[in-house]
């Protein structure tokens, strides 16, 4: 009778054991992203719902290399490993397109989204452009911007010296000629200074965004994505101007800058090699930091300057988190992205480091005074423009690269022809995919 | 009684009167690792080369079409592909032939008596141990102008070695020669210990020059060794990826792997990136062959 009873607790145990591990495995979502400090700062965040809702909510990374293969290996073998992937805006045509992301339309109206988040960062999630389907919610907004020394430009006697040369203040750049000039006035090879730091490296998007950035500022474009027109306007003499405005910034970057991304133009600040220097926003918590940057109370930052005709772009950066539809756990993701979306969650995600794209906290003064470079950040964040989003934006990025790094970096051709080759490419690939190419 | 009776019996019975034959045993070894190399080996190369003459692309959820032989048509008509597979001959060349020609000297100094030899020797073959990811990083800090000790020695101020399109490539071959120098090193020095001593002696007694002693005696003898090291350099050269990717973005160090790389799975071009993998199997097998031919010419002589 003992041994019945014996066995008859734990085979109950061993049902209630196994019922509750099943009950929890549904109570747990994964969430993919790139191995960064924004990623750490999400977890942190989620453990807010574990502690309210009770859902495990784990945020698994990557390093940013791998972070694209690995994305696309998962989705292409459509695996259920992520719940929710935090992506990058050029994967919403692939992800869109071959279904790989959930419509969050739906969701976006429900929630009235368009009204929460800046109108600019809806680019984070719509596609095709202006067609009011959604497929990511902003989470990551992040954006091209600038760093510099404050030091430097406030220094009487570099002031009058600037001043004789140039004509005018030495200041924040008011436009593009004025970050040329300074960036020309700083450059000092033979006491290690340089004018400037610049995205160069053509492995993925870092020469893209930057050359984008410089392009837009100018009046200049990469195309019209929702007519696919090309002709005429990535070779157009704005873009051509822009383009040559990049290059000429180039010359006055340190030696050896022809494979830079964020952590170089970073270090460009923190040794004290750059004036100024170009980097997304997510990387700018390490240069206000006196641990990580010596001259942390001397760097200022702000947005990319207005081009010669007044527009003011900055390259977009940052991701949107997009639903999988592989995934086993859909409706608990969805209630997921209801609690991110809440002002307080993303009031409190702004608070944790992460970038938050809601309208209401970005205007708030709390959150502009909070760290050196949040004005610098909303200011931007208002004028963000992306590259191209469709399915074959990987093959765009190459050759866009492929004719642009060589003219910027190794001063091979001109600007016109590495335009011209631009077009020739994009048009092969445009054709390839049946898009009405112009 | 009975296991003095197994005893008596010959290996092959004695396995059959355990109920296992030879055949048995044999077939429980080697098949596991038959199907092994069929999983792993085989069925991924016969089935990537169906994709070659696809236009799969692993990111779409579109069905495939059959192009037959337009993938590798299109990339043997691409002069692109041809400028990647020049810089890689170059690339090839420069960084074979240096690590030949330093891995045997140090070899030919090495394979004589001295104090620590041991302990030389076994510091010399550390880059070959370290990971190619990291050697490239290191020597990017190495080759840097602004903070690199390369410049500040050779007195280059702030010309890049990395940065400039025309040193890029070399810059790349020089990180790989100190990397996999050792390698043949290792292989010359265990040619070199098994030339008899009796024929330096000989060499030594009709008083030859030190130079036709090393030319026909040490360099034929270990002539044959120095065909496998360079088989073996040269193909892993042709593949090379981690350390160019690491090192360098220049179109000029672009080399075959990394344009392999990144119409495979930056590009997600399946079809045509499966049939360039099979035209560099293909050049790398023919090269192999050359070699192995002229290897075994080497031998016979």
């Amino acid at each position: 009778m003992r041994k019945f009873v014996t066995s008859l607790l734990a085979g109950i145990g061993l049902t209630l054991a196994c019922g509750t591990s099943v009950y929890a495995q549904d109570k747990e979502l994964t969430i993919f992203w790139a191995e960064w400090d924004p990623a750490n700062y999400l977890q942190e965040l989620v453990n807010d719902y574990t502690a309210e809702t009770g859902v495990k909510v784990t945020i698994e990374t990557t390093p940013w290399p791998d972070f694209q293969t690995k994305t696309f290996a998962e989705l292409n073998a459509h695996g259920d490993a992520y719940d929710l992937i935090v992506g990058d805006s050029q994967w919403l045509g692939v992800g869109s397109e071959q279904g790989h992301w959930v419509d969050l339309t739906d969701f976006f109206n429900k929630h009235k989204l368009k009204d929460v988040f800046l109108p600019a960062t809806l680019a984070y999630g719509e596609y095709p452009l202006k067609s009011n389907k959604f497929w990511a919610i902003p989470l990551e907004g992040d954006v091209n911007g600038w760093s510099y020394r404050k030091d430097w430009f406030e220094d009487p006697t570099e002031k009058a010296n600037f001043k004789a040369k140039y004509g005018y203040e030495l200041s924040v750049p008011k436009d593009q000629k004025a970050l040329h000039d300074i960036a020309e006035f700083f450059t000092r090879p033979d006491k290690n200074r340089y004018g400037v730091a610049l995205y160069t490296d053509n492995s993925y998007d870092a020469v893209a965004m930057g050359t984008e950035q410089t392009i837009f500022a100018y009046g200049g474009s990469l195309g019209e994505y929702d007519t696919y027109k090309i002709n005429g306007v990535v070779n157009s003499k704005e873009s051509i101007a822009g383009l040559q405005a990049y290059h000429d910034l180039f010359k006055f970057t340190p030696p050896g800058w022809n494979k830079s991304f964020f952590l170089e133009n970073n270090q460009a600040i923190t040794s004290g090699l750059a004036a100024m220097s170009m980097n997304f926003f997510a990387f700018f918590p390490a240069l206000a930091n006196p641990a990580t940057n010596p001259h942390a109370a001397n760097t200022g930052f702000f947005a990319n300057p207005p081009g010669p005709t007044g527009v003011h772009v900055a390259a977009l950066g940052g991701q949107g988190i997009s639903v999988v539809s592989y995934s086993k756990k859909q409706e608990e993701a969805m209630k997921f992205l209801e609690w991110f979306v809440k002002d307080e969650t993303q009031l409190k995600w702004a608070k944790l480091g992460g970038y938050t794209c809601s309208k209401a906290v970005l205007e708030s003064a709390e959150f502009q005074n909070a760290t050196p470079y949040n004005k610098a950040f909303y200011d931007s964040m208002k004028i963000v423009r992306d590259f191209w989003t469709p399915p074959e934006y990987a093959e765009l990025l190459t050759q866009f690269n492929d004719n642009v790094y060589p003219y910027v970096v190794n001063n091979k051709g001109t600007a016109e022809e590495a335009m011209n080759g631009v077009i020739k490419d994009w048009t092969a690939t445009f054709k390839k995919y049946n898009r009405p190419v112009h | 009684m009975a296991v003095s009776v197994l005893n008596t019996l010959d290996p092959r019975s004695r396995a059959a009167a355990r109920g296992w034959s030879d055949l048995t045993i044999r077939n429980v070894f080697i098949i596991p690792t038959v199907l092994f190399l069929i999983v792993f080996n085989i069925f991924p190369l016969i089935y990537s080369l169906g994709y070659s003459f696809t236009d799969f692309a692993a990111n779409r959820n579109v069905p495939w079409s059959f192009v037959g032989l337009q993938n590798y048509r299109e990339l043997l008509a691409d002069q692109r592909i041809w400028t990647n597979f020049v810089i890689t001959a170059k690339y090839v060349i420069v960084s074979v032939g240096g690590q030949m020609i330093i891995g045997f000297g140090i070899a030919l100094l090495l394979n004589r008596d001295f104090p620590f030899k041991g302990v030389v020797t076994t510091l010399l073959l550390l880059p070959m141990m370290l990971s190619a990811a990291v050697v490239g990083l290191f020597w990017q800090l190495l080759y840097s102008p602004s903070w690199g000790p390369i410049n500040y020695i050779l007195g280059l101020r702030s010309f890049g070695l990395l940065s400039d399109a025309d040193t890029a490539l070399y810059a790349v071959a020089i990180t790989d020669i100190w990397m996999w120098s050792p390698f043949v090193m290792l292989l010359s020095l265990a040619g070199l210990s098994a030339v008899p001593k009796h024929l330096y002696e000989a060499a030594a007694i009709d008083r030859a020059s030190s130079w036709y002693t090393f030319t026909r005696i040490t360099l034929p003898l270990v002539a044959p060794i120095l065909m496998i090291a360079l088989i073996f350099r040269t193909m892993e050269a042709f593949k090379t990826f981690d350390l160019a990717y690491v090192l360098s973005v220049q179109p000029t160090t672009e080399l075959i792997a990394i344009k392999l790389y990144r119409l495979a799975f930056q590009q997600w071009d399946t079809g045509r990136s499966s049939a360039l993998a099979y035209i560099v199997l293909i050049m790398v097998l023919a090269i192999t062959n050359i070699y192995v031919k002229y290897l075994n010419k080497v031998k016979e002589r």
